[in-house]
């Protein structure tokens, strides 16, 4: 018999109520024993049940219970769905309940496992599913369908047969070496040939890249002094957006200040520790940690007082952020000018002046992430990308393999060893598209999902 | 008169097979339709080859026959692919047709253990499900506890030259007309293939002035790691280049209608290989192709007969004459064979297991053609494989199993066993992921010890190659201990062979990866004394050591598949979600892990993951 798994299936924090699912044979059992109501065991399959979530005595939140009996269910076992009020302390206190009572906490994507292990949905489905439950906008949800239908690879299998053409003709001169008058390939051909292949692989990373920002958003994190108006400049923003959350910790491992959207891209401004709080990030968490989220981020935000001079460590955070995708926001223009916008030692165009107050220079802002990530061609494409971690770090992957082909022809390594590489490519660009195998699949296909669907 | 092991047929699965058991010290019969035609080469009059090649050395290294035979009976030799890398490089000889089946009877008939004798096999004794003995045409009955079959194209063979057909085996040999019927009846599928073979041409009949002469190479070579060299570089004989013409290809335009192939005449139902096609079919798929390139093989120093590589053919005889004739040089060309093709009987390779024993007849084993195989090469080392794993199940001992990272064998064994065969199957190197691990140089380090522990090897042989390890790595220890300082002289050294000069001091083996660096050239820094052998591996092994490790790892990963067995009893309809396909796939090939689950044509990575689950779930 197998274990009976629990986990809150919806974002933490996020909307009015919470679902806690519980998958498993002593699913309805478990979940009776902390329910007050009707007897769970004797209710109809596939009806909602009002009541209460009972500790001992203690009432801790007036519930709505959904039993669904095996098999006709997502992982076709008996699932019990609670829906509970939102707040994070309840949801995590009925958690806690079913844990105690018997529950064990489910592994990432052990629902969809379960589901897959149990043979309602296949392996692609699994994968695809993944994406469509944590698409977070309209534009994801495209993207995920499109996934499913399988068009995602076309660019792949396109690439795949020009390489395995490359390939063909290496091993065609190789068995059959006594025939002069097939084209015998050599370094100098293949060169152009690698090139191209390289061009191609880092124009499919940056369309899934692109991918990756419409199902992902954009993490954005503000810096800056204190009182720059930093908090100024997040309120302005989700004001304006009428923010879809605030407040909340998310369920990744950054804390969401809130989120908003431009052209139907997700923006999540990501809370620096505290920037409501403390309104003096640089000097409380320190330039450390301020390196540490510029590293994580996809864009940063940076700003400058109009009415200060730049400084050192002004300086010092400005190089650190020109390799990354960054704005430089000069606040308080209508203040009197302190601050050289000479010294400033990054590209002019990534400069905005603002005042916050006077709602001056918003609308620059966010022309400016349009066009940084060219958030209008992204609503043009397809969605032809590959959105998941796994496709997108195996393409990766297959590029940093290039250089080593470029050395090889360059230090004259007779070609058939130099095509060990170029093959290498071919299948990593295989296992994308699920035509080579390779062991970790499995573990790594359905640890990259959400906890609990 | 009772024998241990069977071997049925005389080509060269069967040699191999028959001195493999009676070298093992197995009471061996040899039963062949004709002695005089033992090791008979009836095709191309040539041994090795892209990957045949190093086959032909993995043969030698388990202790195999076929490399020791060539190097006794061949009228030229080269590397082929030598200025492509090491791990492609392959010797090919032109074998002499007379004297390489005479070798190869002399030792056959000297081996101790092992007798011959001549007849036509009609059927087997089986009892409960494992095989007892044979039965000759003439009824007679011999017993044994094993049988390994290797009859070539005899099963069933029909000749086919436009359209007539005959059922005769080559040469006119009879062929076998009952057992691969009775074979069917045991449970075996039968697949029907079929090849074809040139036409043979009068030397003297010749204009040469008008063709390419290609010759051996002149620096020596021998495919045995044993011998030593028995022929003489200037007494090679060369072959010759031609190109088809314009007017050769129109004949055979004009005439396709006449072709047993083309001309949907003679009911083909045998498989041809792709990678071998006749020349109507190169010039119908390849209509774009202006020419063609043949070659003008000799067969041996006692006949005249060239043999025209790249012709082979099923047009009826008139218009082979004028196709011949089209040719420059053989415009007055006297045909002395016209070319045929041929249809046969094989097995369905998936029916075997690794060792080569059938699934369906316990100690029954088959090798070669039979198997669905083409090539001399391919059929030899099957022969040796069967051989030594019949003898091995006698003695109650594990099979000898090489896996695609130690051995061509191992990766045409595998693909047999696991892919099964459609046309004809020819070894080549692309069919091996691992072959710069798998090269013609290394053939003896990789498996001279299984041929050793087999018994097929003896201590002096096997004492060579322990020297041989011992001296590589002694001489990768100096490279590696010994460093030079850039000096002047040590610079200027440098410079002179095209190599940037040092700044800092460096190991003779750093200095060995440099590409313009030879091995020979470190003897300018320090006196070592080793045969070209030792330097040849150590020089490949530190300049492709990247390289090498980047295969060892991929093999590494592939050997992990390896170990995750599937038991035998496993019941592949009591897994729900494989697709039908992949679950009939699997039921018939019956894969003994999940590696080999994984190269199934039609078993997708899904289906893979399904049947790890399920395997993991131990359900």
């Amino acid at each position: 018999m197998k274990d009976t798994i629990t986990a809150i299936s919806t974002a933490l924090g996020v909307g009015a109520i919470s679902i806690i699912r519980v998958s498993g044979d002593e699913s309805i059992n478990i979940v009776n024993k902390i329910f007050k109501g009707k007897n769970l065991n004797q209710v109809a399959s596939h009806t909602i049940n009002y009541g209460h979530i009972i500790d001992g005595d203690k009432i801790i939140d007036e519930v709505l219970v959904s039993i669904m009996k095996a098999p006709k269910t997502f992982t076709t076992e008996d699932i019990v769905e609670i829906n509970c009020h939102g707040g994070i302390a309840t949801t995590k206190k009925i958690l806690e309940l079913l844990l105690i009572n018997g529950c064990r906490l489910a592994d990432p994507g052990e629902f969809t496992k379960r589901a897959f292990l149990n043979g309602r949905i296949d392996l692609l489905e699994a994968e695809a599913i993944g994406d469509l439950i944590n698409a977070k906008s309209e534009k994801s949800r495209n993207l995920a369908i499109n996934q499913l239908s399988g068009t995602t690879s076309n660019m792949i299998k396109n690439l795949r047969q020009k390489i395995l053409e490359v390939l063909a003709n290496i091993e065609v001169n190789i068995d059959y070496p006594e025939y002069e008058d097939i084209f015998v390939m050599t370094n100098d051909i293949i060169l152009p040939k690698i090139k191209e292949v390289e061009r191609e692989i880092t124009k499919i990373i940056k369309k899934s890249e692109n991918g990756k920002i419409i199902k992902e958003g954009i993490k954005t994190v503000i810096i800056g002094k204190p009182n720059v108006g930093k908090s100024s400049l997040l309120n302005t923003l989700l004001e304006e957006e009428k923010a879809i959350v605030t407040d909340i910790a998310g369920t990744t491992r950054d804390i969401v200040e809130g989120q908003i959207l431009i052209d139907g891209i997700l923006i999540d401004l990501i809370d620096t520790a505290g920037i409501r709080k403390t309104e003096d990030v640089v000097e409380k968490i320190g330039v450390k940690k301020s390196y540490d989220l510029i590293n994580k981020a996809n864009l940063i935000i940076y700003m400058l007082n109009n009415n200060e001079e730049l400084d050192q460590q002004d300086n010092e955070i400005l190089d650190k952020i020109k390799e990354k995708n960054y704005i430089i926001i000069i606040n308080k223009t209508d203040l009197p000018n302190k601050l050289n916008i000479n010294n400033i030692k990054v590209d002019k165009n990534n400069i905005i002046q603002m005042s916050i107050n006077n709602k001056i220079g918003i609308e620059n802002l966010k022309n400016k992430i349009k066009n940084m990530f060219n958030l209008d061609l992204i609503e043009q494409e397809d969605y032809n990308f590959l959105t998941n971690a796994r496709s997108l770090a195996l393409l990766k992957e297959a590029k940093k393999i290039i250089p080593n082909i470029y050395k090889g022809i360059n230090d004259n390594i007779p070609i058939d060893i130099v095509e060990i590489d170029i093959k290498k490519i071919w299948e990593i660009l295989g296992e994308i598209i699920g035509e080579t195998y390779q062991d970790e699949l499995i573990n790594q296909l359905f640890s990259q999902f959400c906890l609990g669907k | 008169m009772n024998y241990e092991i069977i071997v049925v047929g005389g080509g060269h699965a069967g040699c191999e097979a028959a001195l493999a058991c009676s070298r093992k010290n197995h009471k061996t019969l040899l039963v062949t339709g004709n002695i005089k035609n033992i090791a008979d080469m009836p095709c191309n009059p040539s041994i090795g080859g892209s990957a045949k090649g190093i086959v032909v050395r993995e043969i030698d290294a388990l202790g195999g026959e076929m490399g020791i035979n060539a190097d006794k009976s061949h009228l030229q030799i080269k590397m082929l692919n030598n200025t492509k890398g090491p791990a492609v490089q392959a010797l090919r000889c032109q074998a002499d047709k007379i004297t390489y089946p005479k070798n190869m009877q002399t030792t056959l008939k000297k081996q101790k253990n092992l007798e011959i004798k001549e007849s036509l096999v009609e059927d087997l004794i089986i009892e409960n499900k494992k095989i007892t003995g044979i039965i000759l045409e003439n009824g007679e009955k011999i017993y044994c506890n094993a049988v390994i079959l290797t009859t070539g194209t005899y099963l069933k063979a029909d000749i086919m030259v436009g359209d007539t057909r005959r059922r005769e085996g080559p040469h006119g040999e009879r062929p076998s007309q009952y057992l691969s019927d009775n074979l069917k009846k045991l449970g075996f599928k039968i697949i029907r293939l079929k090849t074809g073979t040139p036409q043979r041409i009068d030397k003297n009949s010749i204009d040469f002035s008008k063709t390419k002469p290609e010759y051996g190479d002149n620096i020596y070579h021998t495919f045995s790691f044993d011998t030593k060299p028995l022929y003489k570089i200037e007494d090679q004989v060369p072959c010759h280049l031609i190109y088809t013409t314009p007017l050769t290809h129109k004949i055979i335009k004009e005439n396709l209608n006449k072709s047993s192939m083309y001309g949907g005449l003679n009911d083909i139902k045998g498989v041809g290989p792709r990678y071998c096609p006749s020349i109507e079919d190169k010039i119908v798929r390849f209509a774009d192709k202006e020419r063609h390139q043949l070659f003008l093989e000799p067969e041996s120093l006692y006949y005249d007969d060239i043999y025209l590589q790249g012709f082979s053919t099923s047009m009826p005889h008139d218009i082979q004459e004028k196709m011949v004739h089209s040719l420059p040089g053989l415009e007055n060309a006297k045909i002395l064979k016209y070319a045929y093709a041929i249809e046969y009987d094989a097995i369905d390779s998936l029916q075997l297991k690794p060792s080569l024993e059938t699934k369906i007849i316990e100690n029954l084993y088959t090798a070669g053609q039979i198997n669905g195989t083409s090539g001399y090469e391919e059929a030899a080392c099957q022969g040796l494989i069967a051989g030594i794993n019949a003898a091995l199940k006698l003695e109650n001992k594990e099979p000898l199993i090489l896996k695609r990272n130690e051995a061509y064998i191992g990766v045409l064994i595998d693909d047999l066993i696991t892919k099964g065969v459609r046309d004809p199957y020819r070894l080549l190197t692309s069919r091996a992921e691992y072959r710069l691990l798998l090269r013609h140089d290394n053939a003896d380090l990789r498996l001279r010890k299984k041929g050793y522990e087999v018994g097929l090897i003896d201590e002096e042989r096997y004492k060579k190659l322990l020297k041989k390890e011992q001296e590589i790595n002694e001489l990768i220890d100096i490279l590696k201990n010994n460093k030079i300082t850039p000096k002047e002289e040590i610079n200027n050294y440098l410079l002179a062979l095209n190599s940037t000069p040092i700044k800092d001091g460096i190991s003779l083996y750093d200095l060995l990866k440099r590409p313009e660096i030879k091995i020979e050239n470190i003897n300018k820094f320090i006196n070592v004394k080793y045969n070209k052998e030792v330097l040849e591996q150590v020089e490949i092994n530190i300049k492709y050591e990247g390289y090498i490790k980047k295969a060892n790892q991929e093999a590494e990963k592939m050997l992990e598949l390896e170990n995750k067995k599937i038991p035998s009893n496993i019941d592949y309809d009591q897994i729900h979600n494989l697709a039908s396909e992949a679950r009939q796939k699997l039921k018939e090939v019956k894969p003994t892990s999940i590696g080999q689950a994984i190269r199934i044509s039609g078993v997708n990575p899904a289906d893979i993951s399904i049947l790890m689950i399920y395997l993991k779930r131990g359900l």
